[in-house]
């Protein structure tokens, strides 16, 4: 079917501003490599697992940032202002509550997003590496959960804590060192709280958001495996490896052969 | 000079020295404001730098120039040449580009000012933690208030300033005199397992009482138990029971004006005799879960400053 006058002139009018920003930026053409890519045609819902992670991370975020409007990182009002988000101020037993069980959620999809990469071999070869920075992301993730756990400041908060420190403390030789770091002392004091604050809402997310970033760059850079079961063979081929070792980018040549090529 | 054969007037070789010559005077500077050990740090710099740059600067006038035979060199273009005879060819005086130069010297600006911002940022992050950790002493009240063989839970403020949140249990008994001195166990609550609050296993024997913000609470327990993983301590403190790897901490005291004052909690190992005849060693508060004596506390070296 031919296209329409109506039809052409409406998509100029759409594509121009796109033919824009691409022109000056690249960022249509940076979009379609990270959206528009080939996956196995045997992919299946496992394999939004870790797309599932993300979503859980994402909204950790936002309700966090709204979180933050509220709370109060003092000893002495953190505990009031916490009872205020649950009760007083519209919506807020909402977000705190997605907050407080978006934070499991997190975990537990991790955890699932893990084992699925486990049982499907998706840890192997190219994609060692990003097995090494989801492995980071958990232990980030997890150090979100101790930190973020004190923040209600309540009994169950501060002696949890008080453990999780002193856990941390029975490391040997810098284990003190590291519980001392944590507490800001020789005890939970008027530091710590804003310290675990600071760490919670700054620094962790920081690093999450930059380790999510690189985690998903090896991702649409190595492609999505398929499932062991498939019939496709994984991967494209592969160079037949010389005697003396496979060229690598970095070292041009094959070991041992002189030849400069 | 007259053997020189170029054209251009004679200069001194590109050099590092300045840069280094420079630091050390703006330490001088800094520290001539901050402290005295930093100028003497910045002048020695500046001198040690200043040495080797003027030495490289008058080289050429302590000892005759070198004779460097021109480099002649093929032009590598055709892409058949054997590797060996490439790099044969490409042997030549080492030289120090400029743009080497400049590729060094941006990269040590750079980590120059990233260290400077970096370490009083990174200190500041850590350090608050290991100073000023002095805990004042507290009044617990007069001495009567803790009538002899009687535990009393006394509640205070470690430091009044921070308010509630430095809100402190311990368990006083009043062991009598030794000699002409009083005596007095003062057990610290914190489980030394990791820190959970330890209870009286005994219902309190009197009414609560209050000096000032210091809670008293009469108690005769049988025993000493943490509920978070069931440690067990007798009535010295002594673990009897469950994870905890060492005796209960204590506190130093003192009498002033007839009132009894903790000071400083203190560690100890294990604990001979009970009541004013115990005998133990002392070591500096540890963190909980840490051993203090025996072998496993070669585990933990380094005491951590309080």
């Amino acid at each position: 079917m031919a296209k329409s006058a109506r039809r052409a002139q409406i998509e100029t009018v759409v594509l121009y501003p796109l033919d824009w920003l691409e022109e000056r930026s690249g960022l249509v053409g940076g979009i379609k490599y990270f959206l528009f890519r080939k996956v196995p045609h045997d992919t299946n819902w496992m394999q939004t697992l870790g797309s599932a992670s993300l979503t859980a991370f994402l909204v950790q975020a936002i309700t966090g940032v709204v979180l933050a409007m509220y709370y109060r990182p003092d000893p002495a009002t953190a505990y009031d202002s916490v009872v205020r988000i649950t009760n007083d101020v519209t919506l807020g037993w909402l977000v705190r509550g997605m907050h407080k069980w978006g934070a499991s959620v997190f975990i537990i999809l991790m955890f699932f997003h893990m084992a699925r990469v486990f049982l499907f071999g998706a840890y192997k070869y190219p994609r060692e590496l990003n097995w090494i920075i989801g492995v980071l992301l958990l232990v980030l993730g997890m150090l979100e959960g101790f930190t973020g756990y004190l923040l209600p400041f309540d009994q169950t908060a501060y002696w949890a804590t008080v453990v999780g420190i002193n856990l941390n403390g029975t490391a040997p030789f810098l284990g003190p060192f590291l519980a001392q770091f944590l507490q800001g002392g020789a005890n939970i004091g008027e530091d710590t709280l804003a310290k675990f604050y600071a760490i919670h809402m700054l620094l962790v997310p920081g690093a999450i958001i930059g380790l999510i970033t690189l985690h998903l760059y090896l991702v649409i850079r190595l492609g999505v495996t398929s499932p062991p079961w498939s019939d496709t063979a994984a991967g494209r081929d592969r160079e037949p490896v010389e005697p003396g070792g496979r060229a690598g980018l970095v070292r041009p040549a094959a070991r041992g052969n002189g030849e400069a090529n | 000079m007259s053997e020189h054969h170029d054209e251009k007037p004679h200069l001194p070789p590109p050099s590092l020295w300045p840069i280094g010559f420079a630091i050390g005077i703006a330490c001088v500077l800094v520290g001539l404001v901050v402290s005295w050990p930093v100028t003497a740090i910045g002048a020695l710099i500046a001198l040690v730098f200043g040495f080797l740059w003027i030495r490289d600067v008058t080289r050429d006038m302590s000892a005759p120039a070198p004779t460097v035979e021109p480099v002649r060199r093929e032009l590598a273009d055709s892409p058949g040449v054997a590797a060996g005879e490439v790099v044969a060819a490409q042997e030549e005086p080492e030289t120090y580009p400029r743009s080497v130069f400049l590729e060094l010297s941006t990269l040590g600006l750079g980590a120059a000012i990233g260290g400077l911002v970096t370490l009083p940022v990174l200190g500041f992050a850590v350090l608050p933690a290991f100073t000023n950790q002095d805990i004042p002493e507290a009044d617990l009240g007069p001495m009567d208030q803790y009538p002899q063989g009687q535990f009393v839970i006394a509640t205070y403020l470690e430091d009044p300033k921070l308010g509630e949140v430095s809100r402190r249990t311990v368990f006083v008994r009043n062991n009598g005199f030794l000699g002409e001195s009083p005596s007095f166990t003062i057990l610290y609550s914190r489980c030394v397992h990791l820190g959970c609050p330890v209870q009286p296993n005994g219902p309190p024997v009197g009414e609560p009482s209050k000096y000032k913000t210091v809670e008293l609470t009469p108690v005769q327990p049988a025993s000493f138990g943490c509920p978070c993983h069931g440690g067990q301590y007798d009535t010295e403190g002594r673990r009897i029971a469950g994870p905890p790897v060492r005796s209960m901490d204590r506190l130093e005291f003192s009498i002033k004006n007839g009132n009894l004052w903790v000071g400083d909690p203190f560690s100890v190992g294990t604990v001979e005799g009970d009541g004013k005849n115990a005998v133990m060693t002392k070591y500096g508060h540890a963190t909980p879960g840490v051993h203090v004596d025996g072998i496993s506390a070669w585990l933990y070296p380094i005491e951590v400053p309080r």
